[in-house]
């Protein structure tokens, strides 16, 4: 079923050799881009339903393509970036890219960004209730069970979790978090999403210290982790 | 030799300096002129500005110089309060002051001259004897998993018929080891010169130390499968401004450090705690301890314990110390009274006591 379009658009022959073989071998089609402009020009061309774009391009910067692209384009941008430069990131993330990956990648979990932004791309927003392994949250009663033991929420924790959990296997950035569960003028209050986060990990994690659903991503932000089944 | 201290004063201090130091030697001067004479004036004038030239630079000493040249004859020399010179013997004796404060500040000037060039031979030495150390130790750690993968694809490029299906899996296992070592060693050299850059900087940001360190500890499951772990973060502890990502780094270099220095089944104990606004992180061991002569010399670059495990640079607990200054706190290590050693860390910042929220 995955036949999805991949551009990448990334200097180094390697990464794209090495990209191109591995998304080929699991049935996307892909197509390549070594400078911005030619990127930009090949979304253009046609459109594809997903770009992974190197933050680090010798042209244009890859913050420029993103801004650019994100001007019409409304499809999935993964970035590609070097490591320990959470700030680049973060920028990234908060200028419409959906998720990112760090140089040096392994191949899993590249594919498993791929898939949860694909994913995301094509299903349809209205799901009632969804199961992700031993956490079920029915979106329609507001309520959250974990091993079928109903788990009670503040109205902060809930709006937190479904916030994530809608999100499922995508980063979500400090900011955007506090955004959109606290509002614009607290934006600047991480201490709130620490708090929020330790207190919901107690309630929905079976260990809060060893979480599985929800994931810190040091120094960007937290991605919810599901696995989830539609029920 | 033993090198003169030259104090850091700015040019401005030091023309504050001389000036103020004459003036108060002269004052002195007046006070005892009548018992011992305007010729012994001169001689304490003349100690003043060689003690001058002893610690300021050229410029203000000569101006000192010449002040107090200026001042004997004005205030000391009779006829008292001129300028003129009564005798021919103090005109030679002041023209003789002149030359010998003026000789004084020049040759103390040379002999700072040649102390700073003899410094910075010396840190030459030092600076190649560290780059060799650097290129010793890099050429082995780099060069050794560079070796392997090389040696690995050959084998499997050439494919020669004696190669099993097991081998071949070995091999491409030994790829991967090796990539994960050099990456290690790639990311702590680049952690090392983001340290030197002068660039880095760090974001602060609220941190949950609770957080912070099972990350790390998720991040280090497989080193730690075979050592025994305790976590002690108090429930009430307060969220501490911190930069994330740094910490992490930090713990992790800690806990590797920890691994590699003491026999599996070791208990490695994890304690944060927040101690007259402080925030205490501890990493203890009950292994062997540390050799008490190189506890000092651990958090040096490239610094590696006597006879250690290969697989480290000796960058690890130096950019351990790098990041931990950078929060302006400290690090200290001390071996535990028993068996065992302690890594102690201490970091003053800013925190917040918002443990449990007002939720509507």
């Amino acid at each position: 079923m995955s036949s999805a379009s991949i551009l990448i658009i990334d200097d180094e022959d390697q990464i794209r050799k090495l990209l191109t073989i591995t998304l080929q071998v699991n049935n996307y089609k892909v197509s390549e881009a070594s400078t911005g402009k030619e990127g930009l020009s090949a979304v253009s061309n046609h459109t594809p339903d997903l770009v992974l774009l190197d933050l680090g391009l010798p042209d244009e910067s890859g913050h420029e393509v993103l801004r650019h692209l994100r001007e019409w384009f409304s499809n999935p941008i993964i970035i590609i970036s070097v490591q320990s430069n959470e700030e680049d990131i973060v920028k990234a993330l908060d200028n419409g890219a959906n998720d990112y990956i760090v140089k040096p990648f392994r191949t899993g979990e590249l594919l498993a960004r791929v898939r949860s932004v694909l994913r995301k791309a094509s299903s349809e927003p209205n799901i009632p209730t969804v199961k992700f392994k031993d956490l079920t949250i029915d979106f329609v009663n507001r309520s959250v069970t974990v091993n079928d033991v109903a788990v009670k929420l503040t109205a902060t924790e809930y709006s937190l979790l479904s916030i994530l959990a809608r999100n499922d296997g995508k980063v979500l950035t400090h900011k955007y978090l506090l955004n959109e569960v606290w509002g614009a003028s607290h934006q600047n209050q991480s201490q709130y999403l620490r708090v929020f986060i330790a207190q919901l990990r107690k309630k929905v994690e079976i260990d809060a210290n060893r979480p599985v659903h929800i994931i810190t991503e040091s120094g960007i932000g937290y991605r919810f982790i599901g696995n989830k089944t539609v029920l | 030799m033993k090198p003169l201290v030259i104090k850091k004063f700015t040019r401005n201090q030091q023309f504050l300096i001389s000036i103020s130091l004459v003036l108060f030697v002269a004052l002195a001067g007046l006070l005892v002129n009548e018992l011992i004479g305007y010729r012994v004036v001169a001689f304490m004038l003349l100690v003043t500005v060689s003690i001058l030239a002893m610690f300021l630079e050229i410029i203000p000493v000569l101006i000192a110089a010449a002040l107090s040249a200026l001042i004997w004859d004005f205030f000391f020399i009779p006829p008292r309060f001129t300028l003129t010179v009564g005798t021919p013997e103090d005109r030679i004796l002041l023209v003789m002051y002149f030359l010998i404060a003026m000789i004084n500040a020049a040759l103390t000037y040379k002999i700072r001259e040649m102390e700073k060039s003899l410094n910075e031979k010396d840190e030459k030495a030092k600076s190649i004897l560290f780059y060799n150390t650097l290129l010793n130790s890099l050429s082995h750690e780099l060069r050794t998993p560079i070796t392997t993968i090389l040696g690995c694809t050959d084998n499997l490029q050439a494919n020669a018929p004696g190669l099993s299906e097991k081998n071949k899996s070995d091999l491409i296992e030994e790829i991967s080891v090796a990539t994960v070592r050099l990456n290690q060693q790639v990311e702590n050299l680049l952690n090392m010169s983001r340290l030197e850059s002068g660039v880095f900087k760090i974001k602060k940001d609220w941190c949950d130390i609770n957080d912070l360190v099972y990350k790390t500890l998720q991040r280090l499951e497989a080193n730690l499968q075979k050592y025994r772990l305790a976590v002690d973060i108090p429930e009430q502890l307060p969220l501490f401004k911190l930069d994330f990502g740094l910490m992490e780094q930090v713990l992790y270099n800690l806990i590797v450090n920890v691994t590699q220095h003491t026999p599996e089944d070791t208990l490695i104990t994890i304690q944060a705690d927040c101690v007259k606004d402080r925030l205490l992180l501890t990493i203890a061991d009950n292994g062997n301890g540390f050799p008490e002569n190189e506890i000092d010399k651990v958090f040096g670059k490239f610094y590696r314990l006597k006879g250690s495990r290969t697989g480290g640079t000796g960058l690890g607990l130096s950019i351990v110390k790098g990041f931990i200054e950078a929060h302006h706190g400290t690090i200290k290590l001390e071996n535990l009274p028993v068996m065992g050693s302690k890594f102690t860390i201490e970091i003053l910042t800013e925190k917040s006591y918002i443990n449990k929220l007002r939720d509507e």
